[in-house]
């Protein structure tokens, strides 16, 4: 194991754990203006410039790790979609309030659960983001997974729409845990723990929310998988092209 | 989910220590649960406050304009309600 293949594996984790952020927190800003209530639009909002807080964290550190002069920006607005390395969840559409909420809440689950565990990194810079960013994400948790209760515990339509946001959105959540070659050594390097051992507890806490709102959890079967080494659905794609379109069109723009 | 059947809550906020929760203003929410968060996202994000209070609207009773009068229009001229109408007697020291 060579010092630049160390390197490398510092650099996809931070880019993996950086796009989470950006993306998700994409896909929740352009609900603004769009929200169902004020009340929800201010707080999803929040959420957003939380996860872009983070992303801004994780991928100004990436920049450094690389050492190649790339700053955040350059990451953020200057990267094709099969170099993203975000979870294919985080990119699926908002679809209606119930895929928007599923989608938060299993990402918030894990999200916390990974933080946690990123908190001991051996790496101290990422142990000091990790722990930053959890205080946060707890809320996220029981922000998200107040919603779920609510409208999987709510009246017979929020319920079958919160069911069918579940079915299609649980296939996504089996990749949050699979390891490749980079967890792999990043857990023998002590940077970050295998993601498959945060699967029990992140289960138990999905399980706990789910039983209170009468939602059944699906049976895991098809697995797609593929976010983290850059092969993403087509949504991602149309979602970089807004995200990115101001900033390479003007390049050098400054708010 | 229509937000006219969501009741409105007014929000208290302490924002130190030793000093009194103080109005902030307003906001809908379906419970008192969800009306705490809401709370928390819309009004304590730039440390504000140390304390959180949220009361529905309804249950605030509020005084009537039309009894003004007879609640702030205090007599001007009986001006031993004041302690500055009062004197201190020579030789009190712990007043």
């Amino acid at each position: 194991m060579n010092a630049a293949a160390v390197d490398r594996s510092r650099f996809e984790f931070l880019l993996r754990a950086g796009d989470n952020g950006l993306i998700l927190g994409q896909r929740l800003v352009v609900l603004i203006g769009h929200a169902p209530i004020l009340e929800e639009e201010l707080g999803m909002a929040n959420v957003a410039l939380d996860l872009l807080g983070h992303a801004r964290m994780w991928l100004s550190y990436a920049g450094e790790v690389e050492g190649a002069n790339r700053t955040e920006d350059d990451l953020a607005y200057f990267r094709g979609a099969s170099e993203f390395r975000n979870a294919l969840l985080v990119e699926q559409d908002n679809g209606d309030f119930a895929a928007t909420i599923v989608r938060q809440f299993l990402f918030d689950t894990w999200h916390a659960r990974a933080l946690g565990a990123w908190s001991a990194s051996s790496d101290e810079r990422i142990a000091g983001i990790a722990q930053k960013a959890k205080r946060e994400v707890d809320y996220h948790v029981t922000r998200s997974g107040d919603w779920v209760a609510r409208l999987g515990d709510g009246t017979d339509e929020s319920h079958a729409r919160m069911q069918t946001a579940l079915a299609q959105l649980w296939p996504y959540t089996g990749e949050l845990f699979i390891a490749d070659d980079v967890d792999r050594e990043l857990a023998a390097r002590g940077i970050a723990g295998s993601p498959e051992e945060l699967r029990d507890a992140w289960l138990g806490d999905v399980a706990a929310v789910f039983a209170r709102a009468t939602l059944s959890i699906p049976e895991d079967a098809w697995t797609p998988s593929g976010g983290k080494r850059g092969l993403h659905s087509e949504h991602l794609s149309y979602l970089l092209a807004e995200m990115q379109s101001l900033r390479r069109s003007v390049p050098g723009t400054r708010w | 989910m229509s937000k006219d059947i969501w009741p409105l809550w007014e929000v208290f906020v302490r924002s130190a220590h030793g000093l009194a929760h103080k109005h902030v203003g307003s906001l809908h929410a379906p419970d008192a649960e969800m009306a705490m968060l809401n709370a928390r996202d819309v009004y304590t994000r730039r440390n504000e406050g140390v304390s959180l209070w949220v009361v529905k609207s309804t249950d605030i009773v509020a005084s009537e304009p039309a009894a003004n009068e007879a609640l702030f229009d205090a007599p001007k001229d009986k001006s031993y309600r004041y302690p500055t109408y009062f004197t201190v007697p020579k030789g009190v020291k712990h007043l």
